[in-house]
């Protein structure tokens, strides 16, 4: 259904924020980050560069919990980055994973990495004389770290659905050859961290001389999983099989979950579907659709850049059309898809061609030995005699994917010894979600990480005490309105206001389709356990067969339906 | 610049005679000298000063020469008492700061003292290197005829005891000089032996110096030491100041404790400059006093007598006695007085004695060896608590009545107890609002430049900053535009970087024009500061030839020395000549005044 803006501008007018300038000179991506690698009076980068090096994967970051007790010693705050890597798909070999372990163990902060919801690894705390040969360390075995951050289209997400292994191979093909595509062309990451050669000029044919207005996410899915969480992506290209073969895509365009707490002109929205394309146009598409986002994306307010803003403002038709006459391509009406789920697998699966994929938990996606649960040796032992390879999931957990049916008993051997096959962690648990936050993100407001277990707990219990132990509630929380954990198509999402504070909202679906309306705002996990106490022990007696916590909720009109964001979310 | 002007006969109005005489004094003379000399002939032209030229000649033959080299201040006073006492008895006498000395002046000297301190590996201070060096060179004069006297400072704990004094009257021997009274040597607690030694050296010289004197003597006294403003309150009468402040400044996995230490001297009158330290008396850790009257099955409400007072023991070793520095007059006292016949033993063989004092504290030996001993004999045994003087890290135009200090907590664990300093660990139980008795010691060989253009290069790895952070300090609020490099280090940049967000402002107002850094232990091979000086010598030469001052604070064993040996590879690389011209012209910059430093 096509939101048609009349007379709304295709290029908002005005003075350019400010990020625009330093884009425009950092001549394309370079700015001073090198001397700033030099500079050994500080962990930190200088304000442009600070902003330059997520261009190249990195946040500069610093341990918060200290940042007061550093100022009284007149020490800077611990600075650091965080360094996110770029795994197309989320694929990875048994190489990579003991690179990157040993790497994180030897060489950062916090001793170990953490899977993301964009399906890559993060290292967390490596300190400024560490950084070259980070970058180093992950390009011998294959990986890099562009785009993964700033004004670009970032680590492009795909299925991981093992059960279907020869789609999965081509799927996955698909979202190494769409990052490809759409990658920075500037050699500024080489020249800066490689010691690469310095390129003689620069042409960037698809993302400008400027890049783009705002970060750009992209997915490939193939239902009837969604656990790419299409709806928070810029542009997803969801798979339509027929008979067995991947014909082409649906392509959604519009998702996205950030927000500003306080600004109404912001809001979490789902992505609109534009048709069905044949494979021979993907990436002619995915190019356009970034161009058109490119051109038409407002640059003088970043808080309004994003293409689900562009779209809300030019009409989805006009962006449609625009794309269409670019990559000269009609789209087709879309072909019928269904989402069953976006959960992992937890377990063992055969796909198709007769191997074996265990699909484990990993709390928090943090690969941590834990006390009885010694995951991130269990991994490495496992990645020594694995044959196959690791698919990073999008809800932070990993697949241990391609087992031969020979050594399936000696890696289930392993990962139970470890920990990572636990019959004990409940189905709620699994479906729980928290962002990174404290310590380390400088944006987090409240806990997320660090609160989630204790507060899954809680929440565990009340099912108990309301006799369904073994149902679940798709939970995330969010440290701030940014949504790296994706609150914003949860059926109960919590957003950071201030420490030991949160927003409750409520309505998304199992499947993510649908945005969760506010419930209440700033108030305490206390408060949220009363409020969800009862609302279980309504749902338990009042819901459908199969009915969601989510569905129930709007069914029965405790919160409104969030059907267009632009005018339902904040009403 | 402190080149002499060129004397031109025909611009004067002296005599050809008059005018010789008066070049060749002037080619002698120190800025400082020529400062005084000026000020003097001024003064007198305008009938102020009373002295007429044949009073002044004829005291010239019979004059007392009081040289001192002093580090921590110590030499300083005691040379001041002797010149004090000299002149009460009317004699005529010179006292002069080593730094300040014209070494070929020697030549002429009759009547000399030497009083001298020694520091590190039996090192003479910083301000008698030159004289030092002069006295075993080739150039060293005849001195036969010329009567000699010495006194050393030192501290027992170390090796070298009073090393530089035995050298000084070894050397003036063996030019030919008669030592006329034997050498004193004082330990750290020699204040009670000053009076004597001074007037036993006075008796010896009063009868040749009166022989050649008119009466009405008169003390000839160098402008520095002038300078330093008499307050009220001193190391003899120190002030009992508030405790603004003690924060620690080192991260918390780091392997140093280093707190930042803010005072107040509000009412004191007291006032410093950069490049001063504040004497700081301390009360000893009561739980290590308590343990030590456990220890010797003492009661500590015992009275015990100190010099002319009266004490309970536990005061006594809490405020009075030394517990944490051990040395061997300690051993041998202790082992005495307690009967302990191997501890005896052990203490006549030096060399075994050092090892074992080597990182012993008094506590310690008392642990390991308690015997019945008598509250007094215990006191008897042990010597007074000396002040610990730390390098002032604050400028009073910034902080005005406050003074600050930057303390290296020392701790280790050894011979089953945890070891504090007796001061750092002082500072470390101290809290806000505390008091703790303190005093200046003015620090008249660490000293910015007088011309606020003049570049500075400081090299301050440690605590050694301390001073740096004044100095720079003092130059942000007098404006200064010259031009600041500071070499810093420590073992690890998040952990350990002293003072980091104020020198980041520093760089980014431009107070400090460049800041290099050398954190040891951040990567494989080790890397310090004088690594860091190689590594931009080129730009260090050059800034030297721009007439920089150069300055190092912080440990004398091992930095400075390496710092030292850099700077000759610097200057022998980069103007191109041999080590032995390379130390000649650091010679000369130390000469000018334009190489100092502050050493411990």
């Amino acid at each position: 259904m096509p939101k048609s803006q009349q007379d709304a501008p295709l290029i908002v007018e005005g003075p350019l924020s400010d990020n625009e300038r330093l884009k425009r000179e950092s001549n394309y991506l370079r700015g001073t980050i090198a001397e700033d690698l030099q500079d050994q009076i500080t962990g930190g980068f200088s304000p442009d560069n600070f902003q330059l090096i997520r261009f190249h994967g990195m946040y500069q970051q610093d341990d918060r919990d200290i940042r007061a007790e550093r100022a009284t010693q007149k020490l800077e705050p611990l600075i650091n980055v965080m360094l996110r890597a770029r795994v197309p798909g989320g694929v990875m070999t048994p190489e990579q994973w003991l690179a990157v372990e040993d790497w994180a163990e030897q060489h950062t902060l916090y001793g170990s990495v953490r899977l993301t919801t964009r399906q890559t690894f993060q290292f967390h705390g490596v300190f400024k004389p560490d950084i070259k040969d980070t970058h180093r360390a992950i390009n011998a075995v294959g990986l890099d770290s562009i785009a993964t951050a700033g004004d670009v289209n970032r680590n492009v997400l795909c299925s991981s659905n093992p059960l279907e292994s020869a789609l999965h191979a081509e799927v996955h093909d698909w979202s190494r050859r769409i990052s490809e595509h759409l990658l920075p062309r500037t050699t500024a990451y080489y020249e800066i961290f490689l010691d690469g050669e310095k390129a003689l000029s620069t042409q960037e044919p698809v993302l400008g001389e400027t890049y783009l207005p705002r970060k750009f996410k992209t997915t490939v899915s193939l239902p009837p999983d969604n656990e790419v969480d299409l709806h928070a992506n810029d542009l997803n290209f969801v798979g339509i099989v027929e008979d067995g073969a991947l014909v082409g895509w649906n392509v959604l365009v519009g998702g996205g979950l950030a927000m500003t707490h306080g600004d109404t002109a912001t809001y979490p929205r789902t992505a609109d579907d534009l048709g069905f394309i044949p494979l021979e146009h993907t990436l002619a598409v995915a190019e356009h659709v970034v161009t058109v986002q490119r051109d038409w994306g407002n640059r003088t307010d970043r808080k309004n850049a994003k293409t689900k803003y562009t779209l809300d403002r030019v009409g989805t038709d006009v962006f449609k059309a625009e794309v269409e006459r670019r990559a000269g391509v009609t789209f087709e009406p879309s072909r019928p898809y269904t989402f069953t789920s976006r959960g992992d697998r937890f377990g063992w699966v055969k796909g198709t061609d007769g191997t074996w994929h265990l699909t484990v938990f990993i709390l928090n996606g943090r690969v941590r030995d834990e006390e009885g649960r010694p995951i991130k040796t269990g991994l490495r032992k496992i990645a020594e005699v694995h044959r196959g390879h690791f698919r990073l999931t999008a809800n932070q957990n990993l697949v241990i994917a391609g087992v031969p049916t020979a050594q399936k008993r000696t890696i289930e051997r392993i990962a139970r010894q470890h920990g990572l096959v636990d019959d004990t962690v409940t189905p709620q648990l699994r479906n729980s979600m928290a962002c990174v936050s404290f310590p380390t993100c400088p944006l987090a407001m409240a806990e997320s990480e660090r609160f989630l277990p204790g507060f899954v707990a809680q929440v565990e219990q009340l099912l108990v005490t309301h006799g369904i132990p073994d149902d679940h509630i798709v939970l995330r929380v969010s440290g701030c309105p940014n949504g790296c954990s994706r609150a914003m198509l949860a059926e109960v999402g919590l957003v950071g206001k201030g420490p030991g504070k949160y927003n409750l909202h409520l309505g998304g679906d199992r499947i993510g389709t649908r945005v969760p309306k506010l419930y209440r705002e700033n108030i305490s996990p206390e408060v949220i356990l009363e409020e969800l106490d009862h609302l279980i022990g309504a749902w338990v007696s009042g819901r459908e067969e199969g009915e969601g916590f989510g569905d129930f909720l709007i069914r029965t009109g405790v919160v409104a339906r969030v059907t267009v964001s632009r005018t339902d979310f904040h009403a | 610049m402190t080149t002499t002007p060129q004397l031109l006969q025909g611009a004067s109005p002296l005599t050809p005679d008059q005018h010789q005489r008066f070049a060749e004094l002037a080619s002698t003379l120190t800025p400082l000298q020529r400062m005084w000399v000026s000020g003097y002939l001024a003064g007198s032209a305008e009938g102020a000063d009373p002295t007429g030229p044949a009073a002044a000649a004829s005291a010239e033959a019979a004059t007392l020469t009081i040289l001192y080299g002093s580090q921590t201040g110590n030499a300083r006073h005691v040379a001041g008492d002797l010149a004090q006492a000299a002149r009460a008895r009317g004699l005529t006498v010179s006292l002069t700061d080593m730094a300040d000395y014209k070494p070929t002046q020697l030549k002429s000297e009759k009547f000399l003292t030497v009083v001298v301190s020694t520091h590190g590996e039996g090192d003479p201070p910083e301000s008698a290197e030159k004289l030092h060096t002069f006295l075993t060179s080739r150039k060293a004069p005849d001195l036969s005829g010329a009567q000699v006297t010495v006194l050393g400072l030192g501290d027992s704990s170390y090796e070298f005891y009073c090393q530089a004094a035995v050298d000084f009257e070894d050397r003036l021997r063996a030019l030919g000089a008669t030592v006329v009274a034997e050498r004193l040597l004082l330990d750290v607690d020699y204040e009670d032996q000053v009076a004597g030694w001074v007037e036993s050296t006075l008796d010896v010289f009063e009868p040749e110096l009166t022989a050649v004197t008119p009466a009405g003597g008169t003390v000839v006294q160098m402008p520095g030491l002038a300078a330093a403003a008499p307050t009220a309150y001193s190391r003899r009468s120190p002030f009992l100041a508030e405790i603004g402040e003690v924060q620690k400044i080192t991260g918390r996995t780091s392997t140093k404790d280093v707190r930042h230490v803010e005072i107040s001297l509000e009412g004191s009158g007291l006032t410093y400059q950069p490049g001063d330290s504040l004497g700081v008396f301390f009360r000893n850790d009561p739980e290590a006093v308590d343990a030590v009257l456990q220890v010797l099955d003492l009661d500590g409400a015992q009275e015990v007598t100190l010099g002319e007072t009266t004490r309970t023991l536990r005061d006594a070793l809490l405020d009075d006695l030394e517990l944490t520095q051990s040395y061997p007059g300690f051993v041998q006292r202790y082992a005495e007085a307690a009967g302990l016949a191997t501890l005896a033993e052990m203490a006549q063989d030096k060399a075994a004695l050092r090892s074992f004092l080597e990182e012993r504290q008094i506590y310690d030996i008392l642990h390991e060896h308690p015997a019945p001993v008598g509250a007094q004999q215990l006191v008897d045994a042990l010597r007074k608590m000396q002040p610990r003087l730390y390098s002032i890290a604050s400028s009073q135009r910034e902080v005005e009545d406050e003074v600050h200090l930057t303390v290296g907590v020392l701790e280790w664990d050894g011979f089953g107890r945890a070891h504090l300093g007796g001061c750092s660990g002082h500072v470390r139980r101290s809290e806000e609002g505390d008091r703790v008795k303190v005093y200046v010691e003015s620090g008249e060989h660490f000293r910015l430049p007088q011309d606020p253009a003049v570049p500075t290069i400081m090299v301050g790895p440690g605590t050694g900053i301390a001073p740096f952070r004044a100095f720079l300090q003092e130059r942000d609020a007098a404006g200064a535009e010259g031009e600041n490099w500071l070499f810093f280090g420590n073992p690890h940049f998040t952990q350990d970087f002293l003072y980091q967000v104020e020198m980041q402002g520093y760089l980014r107002s431009g107070l400090l024009t460049r800041m290099d850094v050398a954190f040891s232990r951040d990567q494989a091979e080790k890397v310090y500061v004088q690594d860091r000086l190689r590594q931009h010598g080129a730009e260090v030469y050059d800034w030297l030839e721009r007439g920089a001052h150069l300055y190092v604070c912080g440990d004398a064993d091992r930095m400075a020395k390496d710092v030292h040996a850099a700077l000759v590879d610097i200057v022998t690389e980069h103007r191109g000549v041999g080590a032995e011209s390379a130390e000649d012209y650091l010679g000369g910059l130390r000469d000018t005044r334009r190489y100092q430093r502050d050493v411990y």
